[in-house]
């Protein structure tokens, strides 16, 4: 069984059938935007959305998740040790995640999944989870998923595939945990292979289609990070920075985050949460000396992470998929696609008389 | 299939691999180095000797001293290896933590988490000349080498130490840099920057000035370990370079904020390397390639 | 709209040319529809990007503070008080700035248009008479300008610069006829119960990600009360108690200088309208002191002004 049908009724009953065995998450529609919540009680996902306002990392990687708790009273034997709390490791189902947003886990799994060290709260949340993706028809103005290393219908991070179909979908097993999560859902409705591949095919090649804008990454790996790091564009593409983090927090890719001690009375937690290489305090040492107090290096830092240090690093493209959220929310029209256009393009030989360049 | 849920509380062996897990520690000592009072060494014994065997080390490799309810700062790691039974650090008070750090007595319990970074290259150093130069407080991370190579003293050539404080009574490890000054397997250079004391009989002068007269001449053999404040750095850089150092035999500790201590919270790189990961050693060869971020 | 850009090239090229300014501060086509970017122009042959239309609302008194050289900085009526703040508040230096005002014809909200259509928008274009005309994949709706405009910008009653160097257009007719404040009067006669279920409702959303704070032009603070750690005044993560005491005491430290530009609603990647919290500030210091912010470089503020006189008894 590797295509299913699924019509308008059995989506319905087995979205319901899932929520038995799995925590299900799925797009929800929020004011005039959609985000990805928990559905809980009888809700549904809104398939009927093009990119949610916030990416759905928060359903492996919440905002803030305590990763200690402990006492500080001195009359309890264990004080001051730090114990993990009791974890919630039900099977996690996001239904209806677009590809680009589903590979953007398997782009963040190289820092959390390192050789040397494994992050456990990150890595028992995201194999607990089951990616189902939603086939996107209507790429947004602000796409870019086919220049970086994704598509509309691209299955890399997903464990199943949902296309729409004429009443209803059709769906395709990745993996064997997407075909456990369609089985439990009681989709089962075989279809016709090449009718369905060839649904797929068309699917997948229409979508393509009305995406636009491409952006160069080809010359990335090869240009010398530090040439790029004086390039003389970066105070013109800072200027308006507001640095506010948006852009970071927005970011299916972004994963730099903050540890915290809080207490109430003796009772404390070690939280950890999301935090902005955009934030001044992010790298501000003890002793007030900040190697990246300047808005204009920590800019450059966001994208030369992305674009740069993440390529050389992992020799597996950028760090970025593509989504277009930071370029539909930074308040101030900060664009990647244009700064990673001009950083693929710069050559410090001709960049002698760029005073202004073209940004 | 999902892995079904486990109880990873009851469940060590899993607990063990939690790298954000400090060793719980009990302050076993708590010595005041310096006559200003804010360098306070903090010798630590494991609650469980277990412990300490998987807190394995080397020279150069630094810990998240953990303070619940107050959080982590990453500091050097002072003890040597071959000393057992504990581990030291020796703490500036700068911040919220150190200055409770600080505030804390003998049988207070807190935590360790470690060993953090790469030590200093003790294979390539194997059989070679070793300079040591410090300034201040930084002097940490090379107390723990001294001890380390004294202990193997067989393994290596010439030893030299070049210490500097602004006063003696900023020296670290006041008792220790006499015992090695007395010994001959190992040269010594003390110096502070001004003396009031008429029976001071080390040094006086700035450390850039006191490695041009006392460091041995350079050579594919010999290698200098600098550890210290950015205006000594600064300006010991040029004596190295006209001693005729190559900066690949030039080893240098960086410090920069940290939160993890494992390459993954991402606010310590400098390019595509974390200082706390992939440092916080590197030659001076590598930095000249890298931004100045630190 | 056109000759208002004419006028500020002009404008720009001239105090470029003329050295009696070091670099413009304006506003630049940005990469998709309803979005402009700030930029700034150092050469008189580069003052050709400069561009102006409804899609200018984030505050230029923002890139000003603390500038030593000498600025030109495009303003419209907000940001032309923001200015006066910064130099009431000693962030500017009055001599080295000049204004290049704007009479403001409002900014129009993109989310507003954004939610009114079906589908991704492509192309928005203002017209002479009012109009604005949305275009995307297969739709074209045109819409009244007044129906598109930023909330602040439909209650706004000083949309004319208030210092002013080098006028872009005569003055625009002030609004007199708008109730800046009949929300706020909702939420004064709510119950505590009903006033708390609002705020929580209001901040639900909320992501930390201090985009208000970075877009306000009187957030300058070399240190923000949230990101003190000794002592540390909220916790950082989401606690909703954190969350509110941030919006609320953000809000209190804008009192008596907010001069709502809207640049923190605007800004906001969730949507949170936070000028309830500022305007209500507004109000009472319209009513007890009789005080609008950055109306006149001459004059203190309330708030940091002390008289012997003062008839309350508990400054004293």
């Amino acid at each position: 069984m590797k295509f299913v049908k699924i019509d308008e009724k059995q989506w319905a009953e087995g979205i319901g059938k899932l929520k038995s065995g799995y925590r299900v998450f799925g797009p929800v529609k929020e004011g005039k935007d959609h985000e990805f919540r928990e559905l809980t009680g009888d809700a549904s996902p809104d398939m009927a959305f093009s990119n949610t306002r916030l990416s759905p990392k928060s359903v492996v990687y919440p905002q803030s998740e305590v990763m200690f708790e402990y006492t500080t009273d001195e009359s309890r034997p264990d004080h001051h040790i730090l114990k993990e709390p009791r974890r919630d490791d039900t099977p996690r189902a996001v239904i209806g995640i677009r590809p680009c947003d589903a590979l953007s886990f398997l782009l963040v799994r190289r820092n959390f999944d390192s050789p040397e060290y494994k992050d456990p709260y990150w890595l028992r949340n995201y194999e607990a989870t089951t990616f189902v993706g939603y086939g996107c028809n209507d790429p947004c103005a602000t796409c870019f998923c086919t220049s970086a290393g994704s598509a509309p219908h691209d299955t890399q991070g997903l464990d199943a595939l949902v296309v729409d179909r004429d009443g209803g979908y059709a769906a395709k097993a990745i993996t064997e945990k997407g075909e456990a999560l369609m089985k439990a859902a009681g989709w089962t409705d075989a279809m016709d292979e090449a009718e369905a591949e060839a649904l797929f095919a068309d699917r997948a090649a229409a979508a393509e289609k009305k995406i636009t804008r491409q952006v160069a990454t080809d010359k990335l790996a090869e240009k010398p990070s530090m040439d790029l790091y004086d390039a003389p564009f970066w105070e013109d593409v800072a200027f308006s920075c507001i640095n506010c983090g948006t852009c970071t927090y927005l970011c299916p890719t972004c994963w730099c985050f903050d540890i915290q001690d809080e207490c109430r009375g003796c009772e404390g937690v070690r939280t950890r949460n999301w935090d902005s290489c955009m934030a001044p305090l992010f790298t501000a040492h003890g002793s007030g000396h900040n190697p990246r107090g300047e808005k204009v290096q920590r800019v450059r830092q966001r994208f030369m992470h992305k674009l740069k240090y993440y390529v050389d690093k992992y020799g597996e493209g950028i760090q970025c998929v593509g989504c277009g959220r930071c370029v539909r929310s930074c308040p101030v029209n900060i664009d990647i696609r244009k700064v990673c256009d001009m950083m693929n393009a710069y050559d410090p030989e001709a960049a002698n008389d760029c005073a202004c360049p073209t940004t | 299939m999902t892995a079904p849920a486990r109880q990873l509380d009851e469940n060590r062996g899993d607990i063990m691999q939690n790298p954000y897990r400090p060793y719980p520690v009990r302050i076993d000592e708590i010595i005041t180095e310096t006559e200003d009072k804010n360098l306070k060494t903090f010798k630590f014994v494991f609650i469980d000797p277990e412990d300490e065997k998987r807190f394995a080390y080397l020279p150069g490799q630094f810990a998240e001293l953990s303070v619940a309810g107050k959080g982590e700062i990453p500091i050097g790691i002072a003890s040597s290896p071959t000393e057992k039974g504990f581990v030291k650090f020796t703490v500036n008070k700068v911040g919220l933590v150190s200055s409770h750090l600080h505030a804390m007595k003998a049988g207070d319990v807190m935590g360790i988490r470690g060993p953090l970074g790469h030590p200093y290259p003790w294979e390539a150093l194997k059989g070679k000349n070793v300079v040591i130069i410090g300034g201040g407080f930084a002097f940490t991370t090379l107390r723990s080498s001294i001890i380390y190579m004294l202990e193997h003293r067989d393994q290596f050539g010439q030893i030299n130490v070049i210490y500097g404080a602004r006063t003696p009574g900023m020296l670290l490890y006041v008792d220790e840099l006499k015992a090695w000054e007395a010994r001959d397997d190992i040269g010594m250079h003390i110096t502070v920057d001004g003396a009031k004391d008429p029976d001071w009989k080390y040094n006086v002068g700035f450390v850039p000035t006191i490695t041009e007269q006392k460091a041995p001449p350079a050579d594919e053999n010999t290698y200098a370990i600098i550890c210290g404040p950015p205006i000594m750095i600064k300006f010991t850089q040029p004596v190295l370079d006209k001693l005729g150092y190559g900066h690949d035999r030039i080893i240098m500790s960086l410090e920069n904020r940290m939160k993890c201590g494992i390459g993954m919270c991402g606010r310590c790189n400098i390019g595509k390397d974390f200082v706390c990961k992939d440092g916080p050693v590197f030659t001076l060869a590598q930095l000249n390639g890298m931004p100045k971020e630190y | 709209m056109r000759e208002y850009t004419d006028k500020i090239r002009q404008i720009a090229r001239r105090l470029l040319e003329e050295g009696k300014v070091d670099r413009v501060i304006g506003f630049k086509k940005g990469s998709m529809p309803m979005m402009n970017e700030p930029c700034v122009i150092r050469r008189p042959q580069d003052a050709d990007q400069l561009i102006w239309d409804g899609n200018c609302g984030i505050n230029l008194a923002n890139y000003l503070t603390g500038a030593k050289d000498k600025v030109g900085v495009v303003a419209k009526g907000c940001d032309s008080r923001n200015i006066v703040t910064h130099i009431i508040e000693n962030k500017l230096d009055r001599d080295n700035v000049v204004v290049i005002g704007v009479p403001c014809q409002a900014m129009i909200d993109k989310r507003k248009i954004a939610a009114a259509v079906d589908g991704e928008i492509s192309e928005v274009t203002e017209t002479d008479d009012g109009k604005v005309v949305v275009r995307g994949n297969g739709f074209e709706k045109t819409f009244d300008r007044a129906e598109t405009l930023q909330d602040n910008c439909a209650i706004c009653v000083h949309r004319n610069p208030v210092i002013c160097d080098e006028p872009v257009a005569d003055p625009v007719p002030e609004q007199t006829d708008v109730d800046r404040y009949a929300d706020i009067r909702a939420i004064d006669a709510m119950s505590d119960a009903e006033r708390k279920a609002f705020f929580d409702d209001m901040f639900a959303e909320c992501i930390r990600c201090y985009a208000c704070r970075n877009a306000c032009p009187l957030c300058y603070c070399p240190t923000c009360f949230v990101d003190e750690s000794r002592p540390q005044w909220v916790g950082k993560g989401q606690d909703e108690n954190d969350i509110r005491t941030f919006h609320f005491l953000r809000a209190y430290h804008c009192a008596g200088r907010c001069t709502d530009c809207g640049a923190c609603e605007r800004a906001c990647p969730v949507g949170i309208k936070m000028r309830v919290l500022t305007r209500k500030l507004e109000k009472d210091c319209k009513e007890l002191y009789g005080w609008e912010a950055g109306m006149s470089v001459d004059q203190r503020p309330p708030l940091d002004a002390y008289k012997p006189n003062d008839p309350d008894a508990f400054i004293k």
